[in-house]
């Protein structure tokens, strides 16, 4: 979807730049094939981007200025509507099995607003740092996420978790990861990466994990799944 | 960052974590921390341990394997942010390339997490 965006911007001086973070590369290998974008399109294995620029869950973006300052920190970035998610809100849930049902039942009520990011990212290409959407430095740290011990500990966690999984003791790894979680319960991308390895379609619950996309998200409320964007 | 020993090259370090040794310290865009005199080990790698006291760098250990990681900075602004410069980031692109962020400096740039999960 970044790809039709993409052709409007990079003549006016804008490039984007596509990370995914996961753990095994050939999960997004068909997805970057399918999109034939023209922009860099990364892997991050090891979530490093987590660590570095604040993501916690996807999509999350950042922007950086021509001199490679941080403008905005990491926030919800929705390119807009995805017809994958938007059959969510179409489909006919008594159809469905229960608990699959459940699910796409919160994942109606998630928030996002396209419309806005958009119109964030054309202002910053037509004003520059005059953008009201620019921050200036002290402004992109004071609104970038905390980072707690705890929080920083759930990143040394996942990523020994991944070590142990890429080198092929994938049950070594869930210690790790189910540490990750309790330490860092707002980081989704390190929750659903290890969820997914265990219930692909659901991330639902299982005997390895204590929580699950759907549980946590009636936790938080699926419309706070996504903070505003401000 | 992955340690599988108690040692870590300076060039490792700052390419994982943003963080260079320089005369002042470990420096992060314009924020440097003052190292003490002897962070390095014999061999001329690094001492995580006192990297990860003086950065705020939890340092976690699976004991079975013996393999470390030290987990990002806490120490300076408490955000996962330090600076609002961008650390280089290279990463592999679909056909295994490294890409490197700051390639594109002079350009704005939307780098935009997703996954396939």
């Amino acid at each position: 979807m970044w790809q039709a965006h993409r052709t409007r911007w990079h003549p006016q001086g804008l490039e984007i730049v596509t990370v995914a973070l996961d753990v095994d590369r050939t999960e997004a290998l068909p997805f970057i094939e399918q999109a034939h974008a023209q922009h860099p399109s990364l892997v991050d294995e090891a979530h490093v981007c987590d660590e570095l620029f604040g993501f916690v869950n996807v999509p999350n973006a950042v922007w950086i200025d021509e001199r490679g300052t941080i403008v905005r920190p990491a926030e919800p970035a929705h390119p807009g509507s995805n017809p994958f998610t938007e059959s969510f809100r179409t489909i006919d849930l008594s159809t469905l099995p229960p608990d699959i049902a459940d699910v796409l039942r919160e994942a109606r009520k998630i928030r996002s607003d396209p419309a806005q990011y958009v119109a964030m990212i054309e202002d910053w290409l037509a004003r520059g740092s005059d953008s009201p959407y620019a921050l200036a430095p002290d402004e992109v740290v004071r609104r970038s996420g905390t980072r707690t011990t705890a929080e920083a500990t759930a990143a040394a966690e996942f990523e020994l978790g991944r070590f142990l999984h890429d080198h092929g003791d994938h049950a070594a790894a869930i210690p790790h990861w189910r540490e990750a979680h309790r330490l860092y319960p707002a980081n989704w991308t390190y929750k659903r990466q290890a969820w997914n390895f265990e219930d692909p379609m659901r991330q639902g619950p299982t005997d390895v994990y204590d929580s699950s996309w759907y549980e946590d998200i009636k936790k938080i409320g699926a419309e706070n799944y996504y903070p505003p964007i401000v | 960052m992955i340690l599988e020993e108690l040692a870590v090259d300076a060039g490792v370090f700052e390419a994982r974590t943003g963080w260079a040794i320089k005369p002042q310290g470990a420096c992060k865009g314009e924020v440097c921390v003052p190292l003490p005199d002897s962070p390095w080990l014999a061999d001329g790698r690094l001492d995580p341990t006192v990297l990860a006291e003086r950065l705020g760098m939890p340092l976690v250990v699976d004991e079975r394997r013996r393999v470390w990681a030290l987990g990002p900075e806490t120490a300076v602004t408490g955000r996962s942010l330090t600076t609002a410069v961008a650390p280089e980031l290279v990463l592999p692109d679909a056909e295994g390339n490294p890409f490197r962020l700051s390639s594109l400096r002079g350009q704005k740039v939307l780098l935009v997490a997703w996954a396939s999960w």
